[in-house]
């Protein structure tokens, strides 16, 4: 018999648990089609299928299943991720997201869509893994054995991401490394150049077309970048304990508080918010960052709304000159 | 201490018992205005949706009458609503007023935290006032919504228009002021009594009854949806909610086993398109659509705010389910640069639309009520 092939849109959640999901699924047996680079066709063709009021990840992500489809998969891979850790969620619409697949795109592949809810129940989990892995084996043992890889293989994406490796872009290895470790200024190990960071949620700041690649951008004119996944959880806690609520999204509780230590310890020149237009917790939450930067004028801060119509000319000029306000900021 | 809160359609009449019946000084903003609109858009986040801006524009109105402390609600999530009142907090501290902000977060498993916090901010009244407070404002919202039901088909056949909204202010106004339990049920009743008074037009085919679904602030404030159920009313056309305050009270304060059976069928009703709660209002929006199908409503309006999360979910799927259970849907998505004239052209479009459809089916010889619809599922 063939393997089951099971595809994964390379969008959204792909980009926080790329590792774990490829591990599990090729440990389970199954021949793993991850979907193309976004690219201006899967973006149009996402466009297209999605409603209007979606936001542009959502978008993003109809188009890489309508390319998983092309590619002729007999699954895919498509968790419903409510909730993986205690009282902190998805948004809203990733709660939504295989129901809207399943009656938007239909005719279409099964999907495997298991939800996910570690809110209240994490061994909750257990199940959910057996109930994933039941259209490619039942062997529990192969089971246990590929999910010990896959969690294994996500620890080490993580460290990596720590580390400064940028996902679809480049291992910096020892140029990322350093600064985090000892959360100094760059400059007082030495380092020449200037350092930015580049906050927001994963699948806009790895996604190398949506962010127009502003990422290499800036690496390309010497500037050192950090990411959100570079802030030890630690950090993010305290900064988080600080406030007077705690926030219930998982991914803008890591850059709201990514980005309330990152201009706390002014560790970095300048600060760069990647935000989707139509995002929900975005707007909030940029907010939230925007006031703090404005309020203690330490750090230079860019807010960066994408959408489907960004033009690559517009932004680099207003990087450009978020660059010279840096510049200008940091002498 | 003088304490306000943001507007909700008339929430204000109930949050002013309640918080009164505490001893505290309340101000009720006023009545928001285009120029509530625009002190909110002015100061709230861009992309937030529109009840946020509305917020800030009641809390800025307010704060010129007097009030010094604002009670909200809180939230758990995933609606951005959960997170209003922080948000809120941070805007009008940058702005320098100097507000107190008391959150009402919905008990973690049990009321005591949410006791301790209305005692908190009371001056420690005793449990009994407390349960004696929210009785009072339970009852105004009970007796508020068996009176905006009841316009909602009396409107459709008024023979004069505008007079079911004036006995509809005449009655808020009459519990309004009703200060013991048993003034709130008279009052309530004689708010009825006025709707029945109501001169209507007779002799008409039966008015086109129309479902509304959506987000709750939307639904509940006539301000932010120009007025959608008074529009359609006085187009002829029965206007039912699928929110009503006293829903909403029940379930953001988790009390939802109350009405757990309702909360089961919607939910039932929903499967075949949504299969998990998205938060805010998006399931029962489907859930209620494949309901009012059943019921034989001639179709269904959703409101919501622009980037409303859970809304986007349900406008995603209602494409299908309008198609399965043989009911047009129409969907509106509003802002603050949303305007009378333009939603009134859709609703005029939309009711044609109906009124024809009907026509049609009594011509094939179908029943003006469309029959009992089994929903295939689409298990896939």
């Amino acid at each position: 018999m063939d393997d089951v092939r099971v595809g994964i849109p390379r969008a959204l959640l792909y980009h926080e648990y790329a590792a774990l999901w490829t591990t599990f699924l090729s440990g389970l047996g199954a021949e793993v089609v991850v979907s193309d680079p976004t690219s201006k066709t899967i973006l149009d063709e996402g466009v297209k299928a999605a409603v209007d009021e979606a936001c542009l990840p959502v978008k993003v992500f109809y188009g890489h299943v309508l390319d998983l489809c092309r590619k002729g998969v007999d699954y895919i891979f498509l968790p419903r991720v409510v909730s993986v850790e205690r009282r902190a969620f998805s948004c809203p619409k990733l709660l939504g997201l295989p129901d809207m697949i399943r009656h938007n795109l239909r005719p279409f592949p099964y999907l495997i869509d298991e939800t996910v809810n570690l809110s209240r129940k994490p061994r909750q989990l257990y199940g959910a893994l057996w109930r994933v892995a039941a259209p490619i084996t039942r062997n529990p043992l192969r089971i246990a054995q590929a999910w010990r890889r896959a969690t294994k293989a996500h620890a080490e994406f993580q460290d990596r991401l720590r580390c400064g490796y940028i996902p679809g872009i480049q291992a910096a290895g020892a140029s990322g490394g350093a600064i985090f470790t000892e959360m100094g200024r760059a400059d007082a190990a030495g380092a020449p150049g200037l350092t930015v960071a580049v906050i927001g949620h994963s699948y806009n700041v790895y996604d190398r077309h949506i962010s127009l690649d502003i990422v290499s951008k800036l690496r390309q004119w010497g500037v050192h970048v950090v990411t959100a996944d570079m802030v030890p959880h630690q950090l993010v806690q305290e900064e988080m304990e600080r406030m007077p609520k705690d926030l219930f999204w998982s991914t803008g509780r890591r850059v709201l508080g990514s980005a309330y230590y990152l201009l706390r310890s002014r560790a970095v020149d300048g600060l760069v918010h990647l935000v989707s237009f139509g995002c929900g917790p975005d707007s909030l939450v940029g907010e939230l960052v925007q006031r703090r930067a404005a309020r203690l004028r330490t750090t230079p801060f860019l807010l960066l709304t994408l959408d489907e119509h960004s033009g690559e000319a517009g932004l680099v000029t207003r990087l450009e000159a978020f660059m010279d306000m840096v510049g200008v900021a940091r002498r | 201490m003088k304490v306000t809160f943001p507007h909700m359609g008339t929430m204000w009449v109930a949050a002013k018992a309640i918080l009164e019946d505490l001893d505290l000084e309340v101000v009720v903003p006023p009545m928001p205005t285009r120029e509530t609109m625009s002190i909110g858009v002015k100061h709230a986040p861009e992309f937030a949706c529109l009840p946020l801006k509305v917020n800030v524009g009641n809390y800025i109105e307010a704060f010129q009458r007097g009030a010094e402390a604002i009670v909200m609600a809180g939230g758990v999530g995933p609606c951005r609503f959960g997170y209003y009142a922080q948000v809120e907090r941070e805007i009008l501290d940058d702005l320098g007023y100097p507000y107190r902000m008391i959150v009402l977060e919905p008990p973690k498993g049990h009321l005591g935290d949410l006791i301790n916090e209305i005692k908190d901010f009371t001056g420690q009244r005793s449990l009994r006032r407390i349960y004696r407070a929210v009785r009072l404002g339970l009852a105004k919202m009970a007796a508020l919504d068996a009176v905006e039901r009841q316009a909602g088909i009396v409107r459709a056949t008024e023979a004069e228009p505008g007079a079911t909204s004036r006995a509809v202010r005449k009655a808020t106004n009459l519990i309004d002021r009703a200060a013991l339990i048993e003034d709130i049920r008279t009052a309530g009743q004689r708010g009825l009594d006025f709707l029945e008074a109501v001169p209507r037009r007779d002799g008409e085919p039966a008015p086109l009854r129309v479902g509304l679904i959506g987000e709750v602030y939307m639904l509940l404030e006539p301000f932010v949806n120009l007025d959608i159920e008074r529009q359609l009313g006085e187009m002829g056309v029965i206007v039912e909610r699928h929110v009503y305050l006293t829903d909403w009270i029940r379930s953001h304060l988790a009390l939802d086993f109350l009405r757990m059976d309702h909360e089961r069928e919607t939910r039932k009703a929903a499967e075949p398109y949504l299969r998990h709660w998205v938060g805010g209002h998006g399931l029962e929006s489907i859930g209620n659509t494949v309901l009012y199908a059943r019921r034989g409503f001639d179709g269904v309006i959703q409101v919501a705010p622009l980037t409303c999360m859970p809304e986007i979910v349900a406008r995603s799927l209602l494409p299908v389910v309008s198609q399965d259970v043989d009911l047009p849907v129409l969907s509106l998505f509003l802002d603050e640069h949303s305007g009378e004239a333009g939603i009134k052209t859709r609703l005029e479009a939309f009711v044609d639309l109906l009124t024809r459809r009907r026509e049609s089916r009594q011509r094939a010889g179908r029943p003006a009520v469309a029959p009992q619809l089994e929903v295939s599922g689409h298990r896939r």
